[in-house]
């Protein structure tokens, strides 16, 4: 026994290089497509090149003719499989059943129609292109106002008003806010259709084994264990006997939350063919047929006096649904209401929601969802009130932000927002670009016919979902830690991260907690077989909700720990210090090792205590998180041409405590990039006969790394009440401060000529217009 | 995306890839950032590709008799680095500089590019600036074309079948005239919403000699005759400049409407034009 042990430096809160990056980086992890099985087949799918058509008849045989294919399914074949499962609740909502292949008619571009299984993947491709659909087609809509108005086409027959449900909710007294109201001030404000594109698109390969009656399904995939237990329901097998495999995961955005059509063909599939059986993704397909995000088409009025004080807020959203209800289709834009009022102070709202039904592919939770539309509404209506107030932006924001001390603070949407400094995070920002310098920059740069913009977003988020009541996942998360007899710690984590770096995060808190080396923790997930049942990752919840479950089943472990060290120091008292029990009076200690020597061949156990170390935890979390931030945003726009420069980027976030910089910079980057794509470039254009027409990377522009200003990103740090590690979660925040702080300073630049509002994306002949008609186009 | 089944050939000399190709029912590749992308969507299905890669000696880059000429494979970036081409043709390595990304100028080749045609393609601008020649060879036949007569209509040249291109002929330069290449990129592509190529030279504080080529505005790439015959007439260049794709069908599309488009190649032709005159002595 060691007499002396050295406290090791914390970890927490230091930039650690991520563990997971060497396999990433040299191309050596194991992604979906990666995966080879014995005796695997490739499944190739058709799909409808219609937006809207009956299906007159199928040909499979010129396919099921050629060497090599030895199974061609139509939506015969499939009618009885269940319908593509939305958890999603909501009153009255219309619920189209789903199949995995069209029955009798498609509803969007990319509509499954036919799988073609064959000995390879190019035979498989080349016999999708034999089957011959005969189709009849029928007038489309892919415009959610459109899809609305009388006399559309309808989307499903059985119901020609194209609405899946509407939703409304009230806080406050909305009519007195208006009724007391100096000043009214409404805009019309879009938030496009997105394509999340992850960089490794979707792929599912699917293992039936008849003999044992059981399936392992590989799927890339953001939540392995919902995949399970919904898979599970679908097919009637028992989930004991259904393994899913999340592999390495390449991005998500929340694309990847989705129980798809294509998990659940392949399972059909390969229970038909009694083989393995593979599908991937193509980049046109994940165009075409993974959700799309955002698609909103928001109606606003902003109530306020004459001095700034903000009273109420009414909003219309028209949400784009697609043509059917994916995993959470219909819940996203009642988080746009949750997070409506942003945040201020004003206590009255009124909302309503209709859902819309298109040609087009469904959307569901894409970065952010939902609280990026809501966000970059109340931003932008904040600042066209400043705009008719002629007050200063920031100093209306300033003016109607609750105080520090008002935390908890309670929303007129249900909320209680856990713990906040806004004034804080935007005086930061503020300062750090010198704003009063900058006003007076701007009024000499108009003198002189330049256009110089001066944006900002003061953003609030919804993170950590969540308490189970309000997420239809369920809301928890689990972990497991053991510690293995020679004293390495493994973490079995619930979250299923892909790309969030949890394996360092989380080793960077058990490392702490426990006192050992970082090399000696390994984190694993993804697999339902290894890992106890989890949620999985989405909306920011992976360390406030993962990280704090494996919090407590490390204080678990912790408290059997030193019973052994007490017992084995014959004391009482002892600490977990430096990866050692130590009895602080004699100086006495015995290592982790030992402990977990003797833990696992006890030659005796302290008392009322089993052998062996292990613990899982089950965290329920009593609230969300609610992380903030303020981002400002300083364009210079070409007066001739109307494109946009980037001068200055500051973002200050504040995410609570922050277990590794270097992972949260990363995500303010990341977020700040996608939230950039959609102020400036990216839109998913479907025309009128619902064809996308930005459906490849040569017409949709996702930012490049050129494409990127320099981003000056600090924090404030507000630790959130809700949880031990008093952390907010990071994951959505840079997507959604940016947008409004973006569309605010190019606004701000072209403000003089009376521009009061512009769509995103930014285009720069939709600025060059505004230009060329003072402001009036 | 996994495109249709074709036979693939990858002949080892000139002589052999022409005999292949002789009947002009097979696709040339070259550096394959046209062709495999079509492929790959199956907007392209040739049954039999010809493969120029393994073909020896196609990407030289030498000077003779006041000359360039630039091999067909010679890549983008082999263009945009080269000495020679940056010393005595340096608007065509500007030019080179802004085609794709890095992965496209390692990978692409001038004959491809110039071969395919497409409309929003980089090059054009500056070879017909640059007055410059393609030459075009078959089993039995070796022709050289102006560029101007080369691009045709969109995706289409005066390649005849059973021909390849063997080399762009590029008159050097010497260094006293200006140059400029201003590109609008799509965000997306990044292909040319316009591209402008200008050249400049100076004779007692004037404008002598101005050529310039602009590539994405129209179905093709065209010269800017009338801008050209104002500045040499001693016009300013905002007045120059504003003729640039007058009585030109402009294109149309989900970057830029084609009064949009025509505006931008006015604005971008003065920049060049500018810049140019700058850069002459």
């Amino acid at each position: 026994m060691a007499t002396t042990t050295v406290k090791p430096e914390t970890l927490v809160g230091k930039r650690i290089r991520r563990r997971e990056d060497p396999r990433l980086i040299t191309g050596t992890a194991t992604y979906l497509d990666d995966i080879k099985m014995p005796g695997m087949h490739h499944a190739c799918i058709v799909r409808s090149p219609h937006a809207a058509a009956r299906i007159k008849s199928v040909n499979v045989k010129p396919a099921l003719e050629r060497p090599g294919v030895v199974a061609v399914f139509t939506g015969e074949d499939v009618k009885d499989v269940g319908s593509v499962p939305c958890v999603a609740q909501l009153p009255g909502l219309r619920r189209p059943h789903h199949h995995v292949l069209a029955q009798d008619r498609v509803y969007f571009v990319g509509h499954p129609v036919a799988v073609v299984v064959a000995t390879d993947r190019y035979i498989a491709a080349d016999a999708a292109d034999a089957v011959e659909v005969d189709y009849e087609e029928l007038p489309a809509v892919a415009d959610p106002e459109k899809a609305l108005a009388p006399g559309a086409p309808a989307i499903h027959p059985q119901w020609p008003d194209n609405t899946a449900f509407t939703f409304h909710q009230e806080g406050g007294d909305i009519e007195k806010a208006f009724r007391d109201a100096d000043v009214i001030v409404k805009q019309r404000i879009t938030s496009q259709r997105l394509v999340p594109n992850a960089m490794e698109t979707r792929g599912v390969v699917a293992d039936w084994r008849a003999a044992e009656k059981s399936l392992t399904l590989y799927s890339s995939s953001q939540a392995p264990h919902l995949l399970r237990s919904l898979l599970a329901s679908i097919f009637g097998i028992p989930e004991n006997r259904l393994r899913v495999v999340a592999p390495e995961v390449g991005g998500g955005f929340g694309s990847k939350i989705d129980v798809y059509a294509e998990d659940m063909l392949m399972t059909f599939v390969s229970q038909r063919i009694n083989k393995p059986v593979k599908w991937v993704e193509s980049r046109r397909e994940n165009f075409l047929c993974t959700i799309h995000g955002r698609g909103h088409v928001d109606y606003y009025e902003l109530a306020a006096k004459r001095d700034g004080t903000m009273l109420g807020l009414k909003l219309k959203i028209i949400q784009d649904l697609g043509a059917y209800l994916q995993l959470l289709t219909p819940a996203i834009p009642t988080l746009s209401v949750l997070m409506m009022p942003g945040l201020y102070k004003f206590q009255n709202i009124s909302a309503d929601v209709i859902g819309a039904f298109t040609n087009c592919v469904p959307t569901d939770a894409y970065r952010g969802a939902g609280r990026p539309e809501a966000t970059h509404g109340i931003e932008r209506m904040v600042d066209i009130l400043a705009a008719e107030l002629k007050m200063d932006p920031a100093e209306l924001r300033l003016k109607n932000f609750p105080a520090p001390d008002e935390f908890p603070f309670a929303t007129a949407t249900g909320l209680a927002y856990d713990s906040g400094d806004y004034a804080l995070t935007l005086n930061s920002a503020l300062e750090q670009v010198n704003y009063t310098g900058l006003r007076r920059e701007q009024q000499q740069a108009r003198a002189q016919g330049k256009l110089m913009g001066i944006g900002m977003s003061a953003y609030g988020e919804i993170c950590a979902f969540g308490p189970t009541p309000a997420t239809p996942t369920g809301g928890w998360e689990s972990a497991t830690v053991k510690i293995e007899p020679s004293g390495k710690v493994t973490i079995l984590t619930g979250a299923s991260p892909h790309g969030q770096g949890e394996e360092t995060t989380f080793a960077q808190i058990a490392a702490d907690e426990l006192g050992v080396d970082i090399d000696d923790v390994v984190v694993l997930h993804g697999d339902t077989a290894l890992v106890q049942y989890g949620i999985g990752t989405f909306g920011s919840r992976g360390t406030a909700i993962g990280g704090t479950a494996l919090y407590y089943a490390l204080q678990e472990l912790k408290t059997k720990i030193k019973k052994f060290g007490a017992m084995l120091l014959e004391t009482e008292d002892v600490a977990l210090v430096g990866g050692a029990c130590v009895h602080e009076q004699s100086g006495k200690s015995v290592s982790f090792t030992e402990i977990a020597a003797a833990a696992y061949r006890p030659m005796k156990l302290p008392p009322n205590t089993q052998p062996g170390l292990v613990a899982t935890y089950f965290w329920e979390p009593p609230n969300f998180t609610f992380p903030f931030g303020a981002h400002v945003v300083i364009t210079e726009v070409d007066p001739e041409t109307g494109e946009i420069a980037i001068r200055r980027y500051v973002a200050v976030d504040d995410c609570g405590n922050i277990i590794n910089p270097l992972i949260v910079a990363g995500q303010v980057h990341g977020g700040v990039a996608q939230g950039l794509g959609q102020a400036l470039w990216e839109q998913a254009v479907y025309d009128n006969n619902g064809q996308l027409l930005t459906g490849e990377f040569t017409d949709y522009a996702v930012p490049r790394a050129h494409m990127m200003p320099w981003i000056e990103s600090s924090h404030t740090v507000t630790p959130s009440p809700v949880n031990p590690l008093g952390v907010k979660g990071v994951g959505e925040a840079g997507t959604i401060g940016c947008s409004p702080a973006v569309v605010n300073s190019v606004v701000d630049a072209l403000s003089h000529l009376g521009v009061r509002h512009i769509d995103m994306p930014l285009s720069p002949e939709k600025i060059w217009k505004l230009i060329q008609a003072g402001g009036r186009a | 995306m996994i495109p249709q089944e074709f036979d693939y050939s990858a002949p080892g000399t000139l002589k052999e890839a022409l005999q292949l190709i002789a009947d002009g029912e097979r696709k040339v590749l070259a550096g394959g950032m046209s062709l495999i992308p079509l492929m790959k969507l199956r907007l392209a299905a040739p049954g039999h590709v010809v493969d120029l890669g393994r073909v020896p000696g196609l990407n030289y880059i030498t000077e003779s008799g006041g000359t360039i000429h630039i091999g067909a494979t010679a890549t983008h970036h082999d263009i945009e680095m080269a000495p020679l081409v940056r010393g005595r043709s340096p608007l065509l390595a500007e030019a080179a500089s802004h085609i794709g990304d890095m992965q496209v100028r390692n990978r692409g080749t001038i004959g491809g590019s110039i071969a395919h045609a497409d409309p929003a393609a980089d090059y054009p601008a500056s070879l017909l600036a640059l007055e410059a020649q393609v030459r075009l060879v078959s089993a039995k036949s070796d022709r050289t074309v102006a560029a101007s007569d080369f691009f045709l209509d969109p995706f289409t040249t005066a390649i005849e079948p059973g021909e390849i291109v063997l080399e762009v002929l590029v008159p050097a330069e010497e260094g006293s005239e200006g140059y400029r290449y201003e590109k609008v990129s799509h965000p997306a592509s990044g292909f040319a919403i316009v591209g402008v190529a200008a050249r400049i030279k100076k004779s007692g504080g004037k404008i002598s000699f101005a050529r310039i080529g602009v590539t994405g505005m129209a179905s093709r790439a065209f010269r800017a005759l009338e801008a050209e015959k104002l500045l040499e007439a001693g016009a300013d260049i905002d007045k120059a400049s504003a003729t640039v794709g007058e009585g030109q069908e402009a294109n149309s599309d989900l970057s830029a409407s084609a009064d949009y488009r025509r505006h931008l190649a006015r604005v971008r032709a003065k920049r060049a034009i500018s810049v140019a005159l700058t850069r002459a002595s």
